[in-house]
């Protein structure tokens, strides 16, 4: 209820509410809008119209026309919808659940371990994120997975600390010492009192990070290191666009279609997620609500 | 206040180690043939058949345990000696030196009004805070926030240099390029813009500015979001203080309230930001870079990075923990001349 009249007085972040809605239904009725043909080994290597390297413009049979190579951009968008949500929700999914043990286990056992945990912390801090994820996609080959990987190895510290902290914060408080005086185990302070409280910021953090997550997954493949040739991953087929960039003379917008429908695509996913999290944060914390 | 930013330093050589076991043990993942690509002169070495590489692989000790291996590998790192980089074709510490004035040049171009704008738009915005200008500014912000840099790169590509052939991407033209690569022209820094001036050449400034230009562009409006997040909420936050509503009581205009006694305070939290900031970008634009075809730190880094071109990537990953370290430290020796308060505590 809070969640809706707070979306009817904020008419921005219901847009978001909306976007995100229609990427997931996009996603879901993926195979009904661009149905994969009978010969594709998978449905998410985007079927080519012919070998031609000059992407042919809108047309009845490639809507948002073809790109490089002659791969169907519509088909490429839709599917890579998939690829995004998969992406950015793995990623996302397993950077939370390592740092939110790695950040309890600090706060809960205190002294050297905290130590040793949080200097790991700022170790994997120094390291310049978007290059060591180059690196370690590099190494474990092209696909979804490999990225998820790298993109996780390096990105699940801010989520450590921000557990950490508020575990030390919350367990301070007065209900925590009231659960203790009736005798609750520690196991079960932290896992049943401290963690659900301490987890809002968290969620806010996750849900912005999930945009940015697919930010940074298309990056590596705008960089050449992603996804396989011809595979529907948005940053793929902005790399693409990139050789397009000039037109002929006197026409140079004439590969317009090669960055448009795919920038978009990013562009609008990312925004969806950063307004969500942003009304997150405002319903959550009161103190951001003026 | 020195104590805790001299332990912050300390730390460094921490970090630094940690890195460089990091990124070996990275590089030990690859097999011992696959190493040997990056100490072969050239490719012809392993083409000598199941013999010779076995023997180069002996030579060299790639079959060695790891803490050999490492050993062997932090000695010459630790008498100044990063390593071949087989990207640049150069030693790795040549190749970084001569790129940091190209990225230093385009960071600081794009930083400055980065941060003019951040401070103008986010103070803008808590003083009309829910009317019109803070409704439009946050759009704006949230649109940089989300606009992917490739793709907001390739439009300005698109725009500039396609249909208006005003900013070519690239570091100089190649008749410009001629004369500064001449011995009539010295390289005193490096950056282009400031040589161009010691040197007296405008028309080279004046293409050395073509080139920067859409870049700047790039970076200034992508990243002049969170900093206007920040100079916004920390303005509310000001606004809202007692000294605020005193200095109102006693009859002071609004604008001097507003721009001299709560922007100044609320500069505070921006500072940290920005500095921040200011360190990441400095650890290379790796996007902006390699869109625009500019060859600085990020533009290589990602080169040696697909490459794996591991003795450059070290290199590359110890500068930027020495960059980090370094500005966070220089935000902390700063931030008592802003706020006074800090020295006290």
């Amino acid at each position: 209820m809070k969640a809706l009249r707070y979306l009817a007085r904020n008419p921005v972040s219901l847009v978001g509410v909306l976007i995100l809605l229609a990427f997931v239904l996009i996603a879901i009725f993926a195979p009904l809008l661009a149905p994969p043909q009978s010969f594709q080994l998978s449905p998410y290597d985007t079927p080519r119209a012919g070998f031609l390297a000059t992407p042919m413009p809108p047309s009845r049979d490639a809507i948002f026309g073809t790109t490089q190579g002659q791969y169907d951009i519509f088909y490429g968008v839709v599917w890579g919808t998939r690829t995004a949500f998969k992406i950015g929700l793995g990623v996302v999914a397993i950077s939370v659940l390592v740092g939110t043990i790695i950040g309890a286990v600090a706060a809960y056992y205190g002294g050297l371990i905290e130590e040793v945990l949080m200097r790991i912390v700022d170790v994997f801090m120094a390291v310049p994120f978007l290059i060591a994820a180059m690196v370690l996609t590099a190494l474990l080959g092209k696909g979804i997975w490999p990225i998820t990987i790298a993109l996780t190895t390096f990105g699940w510290m801010s989520y450590a600390r921000i557990v950490r902290s508020e575990i030390l914060r919350i367990r301070e408080m007065d209900y925590i010492h009231a659960a203790r005086s009736y005798g609750a185990s520690d196991l079960r302070l932290i896992v049943l009192h401290i963690l659900p409280n301490a987890m809002f910021p968290v969620l806010v953090l996750a849900t912005m990070a999930t945009g940015s997550m697919v930010l940074s997954a298309s990056a590596l493949s705008f960089l050449g290191v992603g996804t396989e040739e011809g595979y529907a991953d948005w940053g793929q087929f902005i790399a693409y666009s990139r050789n397009w960039i000039v037109g002929q003379p006197g026409n140079p917008f004439q590969f317009w279609y090669t960055l448009a429908f795919p920038g978009a695509a990013v562009f609008l996913f990312v925004l969806s997620w950063n307004l969500v999290g942003d009304a997150l944060r405002d319903m959550l914390d009161p103190r951001h609500s003026h | 206040m020195l104590n805790y930013a001299l332990r912050r330093l300390m730390m460094l050589p921490i970090v630094l180690f940690a890195l460089s076991l990091m990124i070996f043990a990275l590089q030990m993942s690859l097999s011992p043939t696959q190493r040997l690509a990056a100490y072969a002169p050239s490719p012809d070495y392993l083409k000598g058949g199941q013999e010779s590489i076995r023997r180069m692989i002996e030579q060299y000790g790639l079959n060695d345990p790891f803490y050999i291996q490492y050993g062997r590998w932090i000695g010459g790192i630790l008498t100044g000696n990063l390593g071949w980089s087989e990207t640049a074709r150069q030693p790795v510490s040549t190749a970084l030196m001569s790129l940091f004035p190209a990225t230093l040049e385009l960071v600081v171009l794009a930083f400055i009004p980065c941060l003019l704008l951040a401070v103008f738009l986010g103070s803008r915005a808590g003083i009309y805070l829910n009317r019109w200008p803070d409704h439009v500014i946050r759009i704006f912000t949230i649109l940089g926030w989300s606009f992917p840099v490739y793709v907001f790169g390739l439009l300005m590509l698109l725009i500039f240099y396609s249909a208006l052939d005003w900013f070519p991407p690239g570091r100089l033209s190649q008749w410009a390029q001629t004369i500064v690569s001449s011995g009539d022209f010295v390289r005193y820094t490096g950056a282009n813009t400031i040589d161009a001036i010691l040197n007296g050449n405008w028309a080279v400034f004046i293409d050395s500015l073509r080139h920067l230009a859409a870049p700047v562009i790039t970076l200034t409006y992508v990243n002049v979001a969170s900093m206007t997040r920040v100079m916004r909420t920390s303005m509310l936050e000001t606004l809202r203080q007692d000294y605020v509503r005193t200095a109102r009581a006693k009859g002071l205009p609004r604008r001097v309230v507003e721009l001299k006694h709560a922007r100044r305070n609320a500069l505070l939290p921006v500072a940290t930001i920005a500095g921040m900031e200011l360190a990441v970008m400095m650890g290379g634009v790796v996007i902006t870079e390699t869109i625009f075809d500019y060859a600085g730190l990020g533009q290589f880094a990602a080169k040696t990075a697909a490459n794996l071109d591991f003795p450059a990537v070290l290199g590359f990953g110890l500068y930027f923990a020495v960059v980090l370290v370094v500005m966070n430290l220089i935000v902390d020796l700063i931030y008592p001349l802003l706020d006074p308060r800090v020295k006290t505590q």
